[in-house]
Parts: C-alpha cells; structure tokens; sequence
C-alpha cells in the first residue's frame, strides 16, 4: 500500500467515526430531551408493559411520530430521537458510497451501493 | 412500580447489556431480552427494545473503534452483502419454517463454539500468507498492538461470505443480532484477528438491524417509553465498554465473549425447545 493510499484510509475511518458520533450524540440528545418532558409529566404513573397493545398507529410512521413531536410530547420527541437512531446505521452506508468513491475505489463504492439498496428495500417494503 | 423507578432500572440494565455488547461484538440484544421479560414486559416489545439496544451498540462503540482503527470497513461493508441478503430471504422464510428448531440448532452450536472460540490462534495460523481473493478484494488491514500496529492477512472470503449469509438469514428468522455467528465467522473462518473481529462484527450489526427496523417500527413492537432506558443505558455502556476493549488483553475478551456465547447458547435451546419464540 502507497502512502497516499493509506493516509486516505485513514481519512475515510475517520469521517466513518465521527458521522457514527454525529448520529449516536444527536439522537441521544433528543430522546433525552424527550424522555426529561415524559419523566416528568408521567413518571410518577405506574408502569404497564405486561400486555402487547401495539403502539398507537401514530408511533409507525414517520408523519405521525413528527406531529407528536412537534407538539412536544415527551413520548412523540423520544420516537423522533431513536428514527435519528435507526437511521444512523443506513446514513454510514450511504455516506461509504461517497467516500470510497472519493478514494477512487470503485469496487467499493459499488458493494455499498448494493448494501444501500438492500437496506433501503428491507426498510420500505417489509 | 412507576415510571420512573422502571426507567432507573432498565437503564442500569441496560448498561451493563451496551458494555457486554461492545467489548463482544454481540451487541447485548441477547442479554437485554431475557432481563425485560424478568421485568414482565411482553415478548413484542423486550424485541423491540432489543433492536434499538443493536443500533445503539453498534453505533456507539463503531464511532470508537472505526476511528481508532480496530474495524476494517471493507471487510464489514462486503460481508454486509450477505447479511442483508440472508436477512432478506429469511425474514421471507420466517412464516414457513419453525424457529423452534432452528433456535435450538443455533443454540448447540453457539454452545460449541464458544469452546472453539477459547482456543488463540496458531502461529502458522497467524502467519499464513496472502490470499488472492482477499487481497484482490483489499481486505488485509492492520490494527493498533500493544508494540505498535500489527499487520494481519484474511484468508477463506467464500466461508466467511457464506456464513454471513447464515447469520443474516438467522437474524431475519429469529429477530436477533446474530453478533455471535458474525464474529464466529471472522475470527474461525477468514482467521481475522480477535480484536479486528468483534469490532468489525460490532460495525456490521447496526446495518443488520436497521434492515428490520421498519417491519417493528408498522408492527408497533416500538414502545419510546421503554426504549428510552434502554437506549439511553445502552449508549453509555457501549462507550465505556469501547474504552476498555482498546486496552483489554486478547485472552480475557475470549474468555468474556465464550461465557457470553454459552449464555445466550443457553437462552436458544430453552426458546427452542419451550417453543416460546
């Protein structure tokens, strides 16, 4: 391996890591925001998770999560923070596309392309 | 118990799930499931909880371990053709085939392999030459050593590749991370260094359960009261327990990782064989 080649490999782990960060301190942050107005407006309710209701159909969509979180339900703003979460994984892939193909490593950009369109299919279709 | 009690103690569960997950390459989803079914939650959601705690893991410790260059990001981002692939044809076959025999087979066999899983590599082992397809495909790598950066050859890409398509499948079946066959497959298979191995596994599992994130999202399995605990838990346990892994020795993770596998070896056999699945 040339030195070029290496100080770019390098430079594609660090963008990797730091976008992985990225993904994991923002969501983090806010469900944390989220489960803070949830604490606090119900934490003192007992606990009820013995029975499988599903969750309201408004929790399995993206628009439905979004309104309630808008209106600042501690419930609506955690959902939002772990939709930040799931995408965190499928945003490193897609960003690997862009960043072998900067590397000029072809055979790369194109094995993470079809990991992409994969997950992509997974996510929307099943 | 109230809310926020329950939050208190799924998070130092969790905790413990993220650290455990991180330093394995497992992903802690095994340990978190059981521990939220002593809880008394239903089986639907400790599943959904469990796919968070995955991403979380994965993601939280890889932002460490890409960085400091423990994970080979080819090696994971070509075997990820395979998992989503099996995990594809798996989640199609999930309605014709019985989990119940297919968890109790992965349990003997996680169960066995965590005595393989003790034994170090072999110094020919170690120093095996360059394989022509791994090397074609730029899988050699180095990682950071205690006397400085060691280099290391892939070998057996075809195994490996298909053992991946196997873990995949088996994640898309029975709804786990399937951590244990993925760094099974690196690290006994393609001979890829311990330590590369579970940080790689780690790397790959949060694309694994990403792929399914949208069929729990539409089922409801996703509850953001309990997963907040778990999320929150799992990322602080994730960090710490990538900070431990960069200075562990090599013979003490083995030994952590085969007591986990034997676990959660256990875990499938009484799923399999109760039919509580």
């Amino acid at each position: 391996m040339s030195m070029n080649e290496s100080w770019n490999d390098k430079k594609m782990d660090i963008f990797i890591g730091s976008l992985l960060r990225a993904g994991i301190l923002f969501s983090g942050f806010i469900v944390a925001i989220g489960a803070i107005i949830y604490l606090i407006r119900d934490g003192h309710s007992p606990v009820n998770y013995r029975m499988f209701h599903g969750e309201t159909p408004y929790f399995r969509t993206v628009a439905g999560v979004l309104r309630d979180a808008v209106a600042l339900r501690g419930r609506g703003i955690i959902q939002l923070g772990l939709l930040f979460l799931i995408a965190t994984p499928v945003a490193r892939v897609a960003f690997s596309i862009f960043g072998f193909a900067r590397e000029r490593d072809y055979l790369y950009a194109i094995v993470a392309s079809i990991v992409l369109l994969i997950l992509l299919y997974s996510i929307l279709f099943y | 118990m109230t809310v926020l009690e329950f939050s208190l103690v799924v998070c130092a569960g969790s905790l413990i799930a993220g650290f455990l997950g991180a330093l394995t390459g497992l992903g802690g989803g095994g340990l978190l499931v059981p521990m939220l079914l002593l809880l008394g939650v239903d089986i639907h959601y400790a599943i959904g909880a469990s796919l968070v705690s995955v991403i979380a893991t994965s993601s939280g410790a890889a932002a460490a371990y890409v960085r400091e260059g423990f994970s080979n990001i080819r090696i994971g981002m070509f075997l990820e053709i395979a998992t989503t692939t099996g995990a594809l044809v798996g989640a199609t076959l999930a309605t014709h085939v019985s989990g119940g025999a297919i968890a109790t087979v992965f349990g003997l066999v996680l169960i066995g392999s965590a005595y393989l899983s003790r034994k170090p590599r072999s110094k020919e082992e170690r120093e095996a030459p360059q394989d022509p397809l791994a090397t074609k495909l730029r899988m050699n790598g180095s990682f950071p050593d205690r006397e400085g950066t060691r280099e290391y050859n892939v070998q057996h890409v075809p195994a490996g590749l298909s053992l991946m398509f196997v873990a995949g499948a088996l994640s898309g079946l029975l709804g786990i991370g399937s951590g244990a066959m993925k760094v099974l497959a690196m690290d006994r298979a393609m001979k890829i260094p311990f330590k590369v191995s579970t940080t790689t596994s780690n790397f790959m599992i949060g694309v694994t359960a990403a792929a399914s994130a949208g069929i729990y999202l539409s089922r409801g399995y996703i509850d953001p009261g309990l997963s907040m605990p778990v999320m929150l838990g799992v990322l602080g346990g994730s960090l710490l327990g990538a900070r431990v892994l960069v200075r562990a020795e090599i013979k003490w993770l083995r030994r952590v990782f085969s007591l986990v596998i034997v676990a959660l070896g256990i875990e499938m056999l009484y799923k399999g064989l109760s039919g509580k699945l």
